[in-house]
């Protein structure tokens, strides 16, 4: 801005903190007004409030999967076959692409439970599909294995583990 | 800071595209170094406030749109799962909604503030009626949001207000049924509100920018009403008007976050945070505060078709106000009879609006029409008055009048000597 060359006698440093605090404060307020705008965007109490599930396993059979919804995405929980998990802890970590052991990807080897979006694009992969027996994502070909694990394909890593519990045994809390 | 020279800069990237998009030149005209009258007093501060009451409005209200869902069936739960679910969702509603009372505070004054001072005469009749159709919009959009929150009050003024339309004769039961899409207010209703709810605020931008162009071409009025006769009468608007309409939208502001956060629901009713139930009417149906003189002078007329016609006429006289009033002097300063007149008006529209909150029985009644005559009579009493008045002796220029009010005093100080000689 221009220097005080009005000759009005006036003090510079007494003006330049008038300045200064002024649009100091006005930054503050509209801070202030500014942050609701942004934050309204963000999830709100009812969506926070739904953000876990729980999911009674009794009926599911060994072979058996369900998708059941979770966060508005896909949740694939599989019973796990023998060889499944034989096949998945099988496999060196120095193959994998996104190295995991399976002991890592399920709290009890049988119970296999995964967000059911490919991490490459977000679409829903195919169950029992692919080179390796697991899931197949039919939009850019990513395979995965009978953990979820990337092995082929464009996609940078394994299928997302969420953060779930046993409640018992046959119960389960997702999220 | 030295006036009126054209816009010059150093640096290469403003240089660079004022060359192609004289912005920064238009900016520094409209903003900076416009001239403004000297003598402006704190009334002319409402413009700048209405304008950032527009912002204001359109900000919160395309927030709210992000929330709101426009069904009869969830419009209700969506306004509620805004206040209790949505992140500050509570204070952006309420910010909306008691917006929409700031934002016609200040536009009424605005109104008051060009009759007193003679604003809407020439050459600013163009921008007086620009005014009133803002003014207009502003009406339609603010009736139609009240709809959106799908209240009992939301959905019985809808069905009161659209009625008025079945008073045209003939085809009155047609345009109704053409407002409804249906056989009374229901969903297809209330989808188009929100429509047109969201549209209406840019058509109001669009025509405030022509407002301001209209404005900037002959310059503000001032509270002399007298003419700017060079350069002694004016200073730019940066930094002396940026700084009067930022402090004076301090002090609106203050007045804004009182009734956002102390008492938030202070002007609006209760019965809204009923669900809509077309079967039952609430008992008392009132509009919201800036609608009630207009609602007064409706219910004075007796007859169903004359009462929509008076308070259509109501409004749409200020149209034809800069040539009813055939003084040549614009300011009340120096129009004695003018100034009186105007106060009864001013008190009569205050009496108008307290009688449009009461029931319509008794008294209630008998004042509400001899307020609405008044109001007629005001207007149709002008033309008379510009003959008879004796004006009061108006300043040579605003430069003298503020000196002779003594360097720093107000003007007022001369405009009171002006008019005791009148």
């Amino acid at each position: 801005m221009a220097d005080s060359t009005g000759g009005d006698g006036h003090d510079p440093g007494r003006r330049d903190f008038l300045y200064v605090a002024a649009g100091g404060l006005g930054a503050v307020g509209v801070a202030g007004f500014v942050w609701p705008l942004i934050d309204q965007m963000n999830p709100s109490q009812d969506v926070l409030a739904l953000s876990s599930i729980e999911v009674d396993l009794s009926g599911i059979e060994v072979g058996q999967s369900i998708t059941v919804s979770w966060r508005g995405k896909p949740v694939f929980i599989r019973h796990r076959t023998e060889a499944e998990i034989t096949e998945a802890k099988a496999v060196p970590l120095d193959v994998l692409p996104d190295p995991e052991g399976d002991e890592a990807r399920a709290q009890k080897p049988q119970w296999l439970v995964m967000v059911g979006v490919c991490t490459h694009l977000g679409c829903v992969p195919l169950g029992q599909q692919g080179e390796y027996n697991g899931w197949f994502c039919p939009c850019h070909g990513s395979h995965y294995d009978t953990s979820g694990r990337i092995r082929k394909g464009p996609a940078p890593t394994n299928l997302a583990v969420p953060a779930y519990i046993f409640l018992d045994d046959n119960n389960i809390k997702i999220g | 800071m030295s006036g009126h020279s054209n816009f010059q800069s150093n640096n290469a990237v403003v240089k660079w595209i004022e060359y192609r998009l004289p912005i920064f030149s238009f900016v520094n005209e409209a903003l900076v170094v416009y001239p403004t009258p000297k003598n402006l007093n704190y009334w002319w501060n409402m413009g700048s406030l209405a304008g950032v009451m527009l912002v204001v409005q359109i900000i919160t209200g395309v927030v709210l749109g992000m929330h709101y869902t426009p069904h009869a069936d969830l419009a209700f739960d969506s306004t509620e799962h805004i206040m209790r679910d949505v992140n500050y969702g509570w204070l952006l509603r309420y910010m909306h909604a008691n917006g929409g009372s700031m934002f016609f505070a200040v536009v009424y004054i605005h109104i008051f503030r060009g009759m007193y001072y003679g604003s809407y005469k020439a050459p600013r009749e163009l921008l007086w009626w620009l005014g009133i159709i803002i003014f207009i919009l502003m009406m339609a959009t603010a009736f139609m949001g009240y709809v959106l929150p799908w209240g009992q009050m939301s959905f019985w003024g809808a069905t009161v207000i659209t009625s008025l339309f079945s008073a045209v004769p003939i085809v009155g039961e047609a345009i109704v049924a053409w407002l409804w899409g249906g056989f009374g207010v229901d969903q297809p209703t209330l989808n188009r509100f929100f429509s047109l709810h969201y549209l209406l605020p840019f058509v109001i931008f669009a025509v405030v920018f022509l407002h301001l162009w209209a404005l900037h071409v002959h310059k503000s009025n001032n509270p002399l009403g007298i003419d700017i006769k060079g350069p002694q009468d004016t200073i730019p608007f940066h930094p002396y008007y940026t700084v009067k309409d930022l402090y004076g939208m301090g002090i609106f502001g203050i007045i804004f976050a009182w009734l956002l956060f102390f008492a938030p629901n202070l002007l609006g009713e209760a019965d809204n945070y009923i669900p809509a139930d077309p079967l039952v009417t609430p008992t008392h149906i009132v509009p919201e505060w800036y609608f009630l003189p207009f609602y007064a002078i409706l219910r004075a007329v007796p007859d169903k078709l004359f009462g929509v016609i008076a308070m259509f006429a109501s409004l749409f006289i200020l149209f034809v106000l800069p040539w009813l009033d055939t003084s040549k002097v614009r300011s009340a300063r120096f129009r004695p009879v003018y100034r009186m007149l105007f106060w009864a008006f001013f008190i009569d529209c205050l009496v108008l609006g307290y009688i449009g909150g009461q029931p319509a029985e008794g008294i209630f009644i008998v004042i509400g029409r001899l307020a609405t005559a008044l109001y007629f009579l005001f207007f149709l009493s002008l033309p008379f008055i510009g003959w008879f008045e004796r004006p009061g002796k108006l300043p040579e220029s605003i430069a003298t009048s503020v000196l002779e009010g003594g360097g720093g005093g107000t003007p007022d100080g001369a405009a009171a000597k002006a008019e005791d000689r009148g």
